[in-house]
């Protein structure tokens, strides 16, 4: 794995007075109970994870699991109660306001659930904003929102005031003024939750568009599990401020942590998730003569192996037999196994 | 036991009753006890008793402490008049250059601040009212009276009544379109041609230099405010006294710091128009949604660039709400500081209702009320406006309003010239129609009145008689009658049942201030004055707008009629009254009940209309006929926002109250306007103000611990 982008080190936010002295007499042993019982309210408790340059990591949880609350720290909308966190190396907790400004002016972009787009100015003034606050020229950084006004497929509304606009092409135009700094990190937060459930399948692919075009480093916060699985390099999915698990879609699918991580997993169609290198067993001779990628999802390739009488070979990209799977395993990881919850 | 256990509530309620008839029954009313007319200080009698506190003497009618509590706070108002009087003429004394003389003089800083500022309000008024309607004293401030004597050619001319009303219609065509153009061209007519010219462009210009300079300060303290809990702690009681204050009675210490005239006026009235501006500022800064707010800081922006291009970008209804309301209490204010010699309808209007001449004042007073809508109308299309996108337009399309006014100013002056050649050797019309050569209507009105009163004075008089005796002065008589003991039970009592310990104390001070004061018995009466009032105006409202209620184009219609009346200054309804009842109190409770009225009503129409659809479907599906509804649903559930109407009520009936001394009452109010023409009466005036300001505290502190509770209760807070 390439250099950290993002790296939190034991990352607590507590709510309430005495949080910081409580923190410090927990000694790294915080219960969501004893604190509550003190006027306390733990936010995020004990984070502590990576995200690589380029990576998608989704943090998923329901409300009030702290998922929201573990992004405003890593943005420092609010401030961690304890432990560190390092921007590209950087110790973001450290940081003067000054640089802290210059970080979020060069270095980061976030969307919103509400979308949080300024009422009196236009698309483009919108998507503007962020590189005028940098102290850019109105001609320059017009002609660069109009760019992102083309990215997102906004052009033609570009004079557009966001109230003439419907939620999803709103949040076109929080994504689009997210970029127009070109951030190397990219914070979402819940940017699909208030949209319908049409909208948000064309958003999520029109998202996965421009993150394959973009590559930026993502931290996604989401309440919808099957948005995370469709979007995820890593998922961590979070409850009353822990972390619960932290994995790829496909070990969380195959493998949940804990019972709470179990109940999402079990209604989750495995065909669409899981691809055949997950399931795949090791390599023997006996293979037919229909060979599968292991980047395939199960889905896709189900129909050809189930017709297949003996066990079905699995190749990388360089043509190299690397595993097998057997027509039984399909019916198995699709339609069994669920009950004894692997 | 069972019912005790029951409700609780209610034999709490009971026992307070009972204590406090009690306590009345068992106190008498002593033999010397009788309502004095004079202020007893004024009054020498060897009956008073006297004490000395901070070197002041204080002289009272001493009673036993449970019937009337002796005024131990009597000394603060003379020594509040003297420390003013010490500080403007005494203290600190600082060498300041005059230029007149060319040499040092030895003034009190505070004395030379005030002379500066008077200089500097006057400057501005001058301007702007020499602008409207010409003059030379912008020009004498900064030539010289020999200059503009050598050069007359110099004073300003004034603009034409023409151009005036054209930006006025241009200005309301941009702002809402072609109904309020029409409006405000047919207000402007109408005051050109009725003679009301430069009374009016006097009040605009006293506005025009108010508001702004409120709006400044008022978002400035806001913004301080939003962004300092420390300071929002400190404003906050200043800003809960100043709403429930009467605008009235914040003349008096004005009068002694500034004078007389324009000046001190413009300065009291951004006393009392800054607070509403610093509230509003706060709301709407508050109802930024957070994610803007931290979209902005995501952008980069420092905290400069986050109040200014995210906040109040953001929050832009509210503040220019904010500035309607400016606005609006920057009119009711130059109306009432008339009092104080500003020049304006105000002036007009009380020299009107002081000659007894009816016809005058209600000219003066239509002109008064067009103008307030047309300004409340004017200020609120431009908070309501939504900004267009002119980056497509052409130059000509995106500013033809200006082009047009251009054109407009043009015309005017060219009209203003030909009329020259016109109206040879009388008045040119074109320019300004003068006040006595406009249209009158004051002889039709006149007699109109004098007609109402031939035909009808046996019925009016029937009328208040009866009032009067028979239920005015019972009522008087009743609150009176009640010690001072068991009226600060009852209050405190009501504070801990509804509001607990807090609620009980802060009620306690409030009561105990005005009970120490000298004017326990003046309170007294102006609250009778405000009960019978707000009983009226609930009964009156409540009905009127359940009744309303039931229609919805009526409900709007109720409403737009609230809006209306809500804008006159609440002076002028002293017109209409003194025209029918001539000069006795039923006048002012009149006026009264008219003018609470207002708030009762809509309260009523928009807490029914707060009940979610949801539940009136829900109801109907049960199968509940109108008045279940009614009673079952809209009723309960609307209660909590009326009792806030009937918070509104109480402040509005207080504040006609004190205004309704001019025409005569034994009030608080009287004595604020006796303060006022008192060179001692700064004092006097200040503290009366406040007590009249904790009165309606009282209630409002009960009303809104209640509603509190209430709405928790019912699960819509």
């Amino acid at each position: 794995m390439s250099e950290a982008v993002i790296k939190c080190e034991s990352v607590y936010k507590i709510f309430g007075e005495n949080a910081k002295k409580m923190l410090q007499e927990a000694n790294g042993n915080v219960d969501a109970k004893t604190f509550q019982d003190n006027g306390c309210i733990v936010g995020v408790n004990n984070a502590s994870f990576e995200v690589a340059k380029g990576e998608m990591l989704v943090v998923m949880g329901l409300s009030g699991s702290g998922k929201s609350t573990l992004l405003r720290c890593i943005s420092r909308l609010t401030e961690a109660t304890g432990g560190k966190i390092f921007i590209e190396g950087q110790d973001l907790l450290q940081l003067k306001n000054k640089e802290l400004i210059d970080l979020r002016r060069n270095k980061m972009g976030m969307v919103f659930q509400s979308f949080a787009l300024l009422p009196h100015k236009t698309v483009v003034e919108n998507i503007a904003f962020p590189l005028q606050i940098k102290g850019i020229k109105v001609e320059e950084s017009i002609g660069k929102a109009m760019e992102m006004v083309k990215l997102v497929g906004l052009d033609g509304r570009e004079n557009y005031f966001p109230r003439e606009l419907s939620g999803g092409q709103q949040q076109r135009v929080g994504i689009a003024r997210s970029l127009a700094v070109e951030p190397d990190i990219w914070f979402l937060d819940e940017p699909f939750s208030a949209l319908d459930p049409l909208i948000r399948k064309e958003m999520q692919d029109e998202f996965l568009r421009l993150q394959e075009q973009l590559k930026k480093t993502i931290m996604f916060i989401t309440h919808d599990f099957d948005e995370a699985l469709k979007l995820a390099d890593r998922i961590a999915i979070m409850k009353d401020g822990l972390i619960e698990q932290l994995d790829t879609p496909a070990k969380i699918v195959l493998n949940p942590a804990t019972e709470y991580v179990r109940k999402f997993t079990e209604e989750v169609p495995r065909e669409k998730v899981l691809l055949i290198e997950d399931v795949m067993d090791k390599a023997t001779d006996s293979v037919g003569d229909l060979k599968v990628l292991k980047d395939e999802v199960i889905e896709n390739v189900a129909e050809k192996i189930l017709t297949q009488e003996k066990t079905v070979g699995v190749i990388d990209d360089k043509n190299n037999l690397i595993g097998s799977i057997n027509p039984s395993k399909i019916i198995n990881t699709v339609f069994g196994g669920r009950r004894n919850g692997n | 036991m069972e019912i005790l256990k029951k409700y609780p509530k209610l034999f709490q309620w009971l026992f307070l009753l009972l204590v406090f008839f009690g306590l009345c029954f068992a106190i008498d009313v002593p033999e010397t006890y009788k309502f004095i007319r004079g202020q007893a200080e004024f009054v020498k009698d060897p009956n008073q008793s006297t004490y000395v506190f901070l070197g002041k003497e204080v002289r009272y009618y001493a009673f036993d402490v449970f019937w009337r509590l002796p005024p131990l706070l009597g000394w603060l108002p003379i020594w509040i008049n003297d420390s003013l009087f010490f500080l403007m003429n005494e203290w600190m004394p600082l060498e300041f250059w005059n230029e007149d003389t060319q040499e040092f003089k030895t003034r009190p800083l505070l004395l030379e601040v005030s002379r500066k500022l008077t200089f500097f309000m006057t400057f501005l008024i001058e301007l702007i009212r020499e602008i409207l309607i010409g003059g030379i004293n912008t020009i004498v401030t900064f030539t010289g009276w020999d200059w503009i004597s050598d050069n007359p050619w110099a004073e300003l001319p004034g603009l034409p009544w023409t151009i005036v009303t054209a930006g006025a219609v241009l200005l309301s065509y941009h702002l809402s379109g072609k109904g309020l153009a029409l409006f405000a061209g047919l207000t402007m007519v109408y005051i050109s041609i009725f003679g009301q010219w430069k009374p009016s462009m006097q009040t605009l210009s006293f506005i025009l230099v108010a508001a702004p300079l409120s709006f400044i300060f008022g978002l400035g303290l806001g913004i301080a405010a939003f962004r300092n809990k420390r300071v929002e702690k400190a404003l906050y009681p200043i800003l809960l006294v100043m709403q429930t204050m009467p605008q009235y009675a914040v003349l008096v210490p004005a009068m002694v710091l500034f004078g007389v005239g324009d000046h001190a006026a413009v300065i009291i009235t951004m006393v009392v128009a800054i607070p509403p501006m610093i509230l509003l500022t706060i709301l709407g800064l508050r109802a930024v949604p957070p994610e803007v707010i931290e979209a902005g800081k995501m952008s980069g922006c420092n905290n400069w660039q986050l109040m200014f291009k995210v906040l109040i970008p953001t929050a832009r209804r509210d503040i220019l709400i904010g500035v309607n309301q400016v606005i609006m209490v920057c009119f009711s204010m130059a109306v009432i500081s008339a009092f104080i010699a500003a020049k304006g309808l105000g002036y007009n209007l009380l020299l009107a209702l002081n000659r007894l001449d009816i016809g005058l004042a209600l000219e003066a007073g239509l002109c008064i009320s067009l103008i307030a809508i047309l300004l409340d109308k004017m200020s609120l299309a431009w908070a309501n406006k939504q900004e267009d996108y002119f980056g497509n337009l052409t130059f000509i399309q995106r500013n033809k309003n200006i082009l047009f006014f251009v054109g407009a100013v043009i015309v005017g002056i060219l009209l203003a010239y030909i009329g020259t050649y016109l109206f040879k050797g009388t008045h040119n019309y074109l320019f300004e129609v003068p006040h006595n050569k406009g249209i009158s209507t004051a002889d039709f009105w006149n007699r109109g009145v004098d007609w109402i009163f031939d035909t009808f004075f046996v019925y009016i008089k029937a009328f208040n008689t009866w009032l009067i005796q028979d239920v005015l002065q019972p009522m008087r008589a009743l609150y009176l009658r009640m010690p001072a003991i068991a009226t600060i039970v009852l209050v405190v009592g009501a504070g801990y049942l509804i509001g607990g310990i807090r609620s009980a104390l802060i009620v306690c001070g409030l009561t105990l201030f005005i009970a120490l004061s000298p004017w326990w018995d003046r309170a007294l009466v102006t609250t009778y004055m405000a009960t019978f009032g707000v009983i009226v105006s609930c009964t009156i409202g409540f009905i009127v707008g359940t009744l309303s209620f039931q229609n919805k184009h009526s409900a709007s219609f109720m409403l737009g009629v609230c809006d209306i009346f809500q804008t006159f200054p609440s002076f002028v309804y002293l017109i209409p009254v003194m025209m029918l009842f001539g000069i006795t109190d039923t006048s002012v409770l009149i006026a009264v009940i008219v003018y609470a009225t207002i708030p009762a009503t809509r309260y009523t129409i928009e807490g029914l209309r707060s009940v979610p659809a949801g539940l009136h479907d829900a109801a109907t599906m049960s199968g509940v006929n109108k008045f279940q509804r009614l009673t079952k649903i809209e009723f309960p559930l609307a209660f909590p926002h009326m009792m806030l109407g009937i918070n509104q009520t109480i402040v509005f009936a207080l504040f006609m109250v004190i205004i309704g001394a001019f025409i005569g009452t034994e009030d608080l109010g009287q004595y604020i306007l006796k303060a006022l023409s008192d060179k001692n009466g700064a004092g006097i005036g200040l503290t009366l103000g406040v007590c009249v300001a904790f009165i309606a505290l009282i209630f409002d502190n009960l009303i809104r611990s209640w509603v509190e509770k209430r709405k928790k209760h019912l699960g819509i807070a």
